[in-house]
């Protein structure tokens, strides 16, 4: 699960003829975990997709390792190492928890159902299992997505606001997790309102004065 | 293979500077063509022996049909260019010869449908080509409706991109099983484009029109890109300067 | 490979049957409008046998268009279609399976149901099987070239009109041929010709609509 390391050469990323930041450039090693800050609108979620490929970038490179993420051989294999959970949590209101993580995961690799138990135990799920989503609070289905941090294995993770909804405790829990991750050699980038500060070794990116 | 010229064609400002002095000709040349053709065939030439005078509406009905369907195959073109090489600059190309193109579809429309009423004593028949024009106006207006409906330029513009080339792979079908369904559907009266063999007196003007139109296409597409990139690009020098001196 | 297509089938399958009012919906519309002409045109056999294929057909265009349009809304705002998107299976081949998924329970039903309108609208019954082998052969193109115009409107709020202006134009070589076919067969004429033709247009779109249902997507989740 060790990352290999991440290197933002001049990104630039535009949102209706407005530049939200230009020539972004920073490197990750294996085993950090970036916070990416910023007022809104300063495009920390627009860096998180460009990251995650899900947007295209007006200007500049992503390698992870030795190749580029946005062609050929490069972005097959960030397919496979990298994790991203958005704002909206692509949990299904009509499926049970289980059913959407056995979905989910299957985009990657398929789990068994005595995992996907395991892993909403660990987000303090348990019995949940088939309970339609729809039944479940919002910060309940945040956690849901969130299991599939214990199920899936990518070294990176890309999360956007992955705390929304969820109780002190389940923060708590999941920055445990997150540390973890990282001290196995995998890299974290996320942006959260929460303060990350007491982590050792954070790494902080402020995107309102990088603009 | 050089393609620095492919990349150059790509820049906005090497476009409006090459286009500025195109312009002039393209103007001059349309200006001649339409002039000479119009007045040939509406003065000139010899009438038609079945229709008399009214068949002089060719002159404006077959160009502007021949524009309208070029003008959906440039669309699909510029999408493929925009999607592959990312090349903005069709994207402009696409999003201003759109309207241009409904334009033209909807002439040729009317024009056949003033033409309809000596010819068939009605001004409007379900034939087989003015059935397919029609089909085309609303797939003008699908690209043209798509292109708003979306406020991100760029996805607008790669939406729009996809729309015309799906479209574009249908064309031929469309055409095919509306001619189909026009041969099933109405026994073969009188055929308004298959003629007998027209004297040179007749077709002679008919091309200076139709290459006529197609000046005045370009001259418009040219007119309509260059301001969308002024548009576009007003954040740069070069664009301030060149608007400055225009005022 | 095997395995995601039928995980994604199951998930589809699972998420209809939920909400079994979402399927119903688009056959009680594609009744109503049918039985609508009758009582526009008035109950005359001979009339409404005449007008039998075209009002189907054009009833089977609304009813799949109507369905169309929710097809990837619901997936594209909870974040379902991100996930899709990134994971490194092929797009296009999950769209194909989620398309034909539509078909089934959109489609093939208006299939099962078009005699019993046929009947409604005076068809004799030796025209039955024509008429279902056109719609068997065509719908699945509708829903193809649909699922084209839904991907591409998918994050615009109020798209079905827009939708039903992109893909209605693209829909007329299906009506052409579909409702040929059963006036070819009223008129006692051979069919194969039509069903030819029909049969190749779903080939045709069973390989390249997937890939532009993918392309428009990717722009979609982009925005």
């Amino acid at each position: 699960m060790k990352s290999l390391p991440i290197e933002i050469h001049k990104l630039t990323c535009e949102r209706d003829q407005r530049e939200l930041f230009s020539d972004l450039s920073f490197s990750l090693q294996g085993g950090q975990v970036l916070q990416v800050a910023g007022p809104n609108g300063s495009g920390k979620t627009s860096l998180l997709r460009i990251l995650a490929g899900l947007l295209p970038a007006v200007g500049g490179d992503v390698r992870y390792g030795d190749a580029s993420v946005f062609a050929g051989g490069g972005r097959e294999q960030w397919r496979h190492s990298r994790l991203f959970i958005g704002h909206a949590p692509a949990v299904k209101a009509n499926l049970t928890a289980e059913e959407n993580l056995s979905w989910l995961c299957a985009l990657s690799e398929p789990v068994d159902r005595q995992r996907i138990s395991d892993a909403l135990g660990q987000v303090g799920l348990r019995g949940f299992e088939d309970v339609p989503c729809h039944t479940l609070s919002a910060g309940q289905q945040r956690r849901v997505a969130l299991a599939r941090l214990y199920l899936e294995a990518h070294p990176v993770w890309i999360l956007d606001e992955p705390f929304t909804a969820v109780d002190k405790a389940g923060v708590a829990a999941l920055e445990k997790h997150v540390l973890d991750h990282a001290e196995q050699g995998g890299t974290v980038i996320l942006t959260t309102h929460h303060s990350l500060d007491h982590i050792d070794g954070l790494r902080r990116l402020d995107l309102g004065q990088v603009a | 293979m050089n393609w620095s010229f492919f990349h150059k064609l790509g820049s906005p400002k090497w476009f409006f500077d090459i286009s500025g002095r195109w312009l002039p000709w393209f103007t001059g040349a349309g200006v001649l063509l339409l002039l000479a053709g119009s007045v040939w065939g509406l003065f000139f030439a010899p009438q038609d022996y079945q229709q008399g005078n009214s068949f002089r509406i060719i002159y404006i009905h077959v160009p502007a049909a021949f524009v309208a369907q070029s003008c959906y195959i440039m669309l699909a073109v510029a999408g493929i260019v925009g999607l592959v090489w990312r090349m903005k600059l069709a994207h402009v190309a696409l999003k201003c010869a759109a309207p241009i193109g409904a334009w033209m579809t909807f002439v040729a429309l009317v024009t056949g449908a003033i033409w309809g009423k000596p010819t068939w004593g009605t001004y409007w028949v379900w034939d087989a080509r003015l059935t397919s024009m029609l089909i085309l106006l609303f797939l003008y207006f699908g690209i043209i409706a798509l292109g708003q409906a979306i406020s991100n330029r760029e996805t607008s513009a790669k939406a729009t991109a996809v729309l015309a080339i799906v479209g574009v792979v249908n064309i031929p079908i469309i055409k095919y099983s509306v001619d189909w369904w026009n041969t099933l559907h109405q026994p073969a009266t009188f055929k308004i484009t298959e003629k007998p063999a027209m004297p040179v007196e007749m077709w002679l003007p008919l091309l200076l029109m139709v290459l006529g139109f197609y000046a005045l296409f370009t001259v418009s597409l040219l007119m309509r890109m260059r301001v969308e990139i002024l548009r576009r690009e007003n954040r740069t020098r070069w664009a301030r300067e060149a608007l400055e001196k225009m005022l | 490979m095997r395995q995601i297509v039928w995980l994604l089938f199951c998930r589809e399958w699972r998420l209809a049957w939920r909400r079994p009012g979402d399927l119903l919906n688009p056959l009680v519309f594609f009744a109503i409008v049918v039985s609508l002409f009758p009582l526009a045109v008035g109950p005359e056999p001979g009339m409404l046998r005449t007008m039998a294929p075209g009002v189907i057909w054009v009833a089977a265009l609304l009813a799949t268009l109507l369905s169309l349009d929710g097809m990837f809304r619901s997936d594209h705002e909870d974040g379902s279609l991100e996930q899709w998107v990134l994971s490194p299976h092929p797009l296009s081949l999950m769209v194909l399976v989620k398309v034909l998924h539509h078909w089934l329970v959109c489609g093939l039903a208006m299939v099962i149901l078009a005699p019993l309108f046929g009947l409604m609208l005076a068809l004799p019954v030796s025209v039955l099987p024509v008429l279902c082998l056109s719609l068997l052969l065509g719908t699945p193109v509708l829903s193809l070239l649909g699922a084209v115009g839904a991907a591409l409107t998918v994050g615009l709020k109020g798209g079905g009109v827009l939708l039903a202006l992109l893909i209605l134009p693209l829909y007329i070589p299906v009506l052409i041929l579909g409702t040929g076919a059963i006036e070819a067969s009223l008129q006692g004429m051979p069919v194969a010709g039509y069903a030819l033709w029909l049969g190749c247009l779903a080939v045709l779109s069973l390989s390249l609509a997937p890939v532009a249902i993918a392309a428009g997507l990717r722009i979609g989740v982009s925005e």
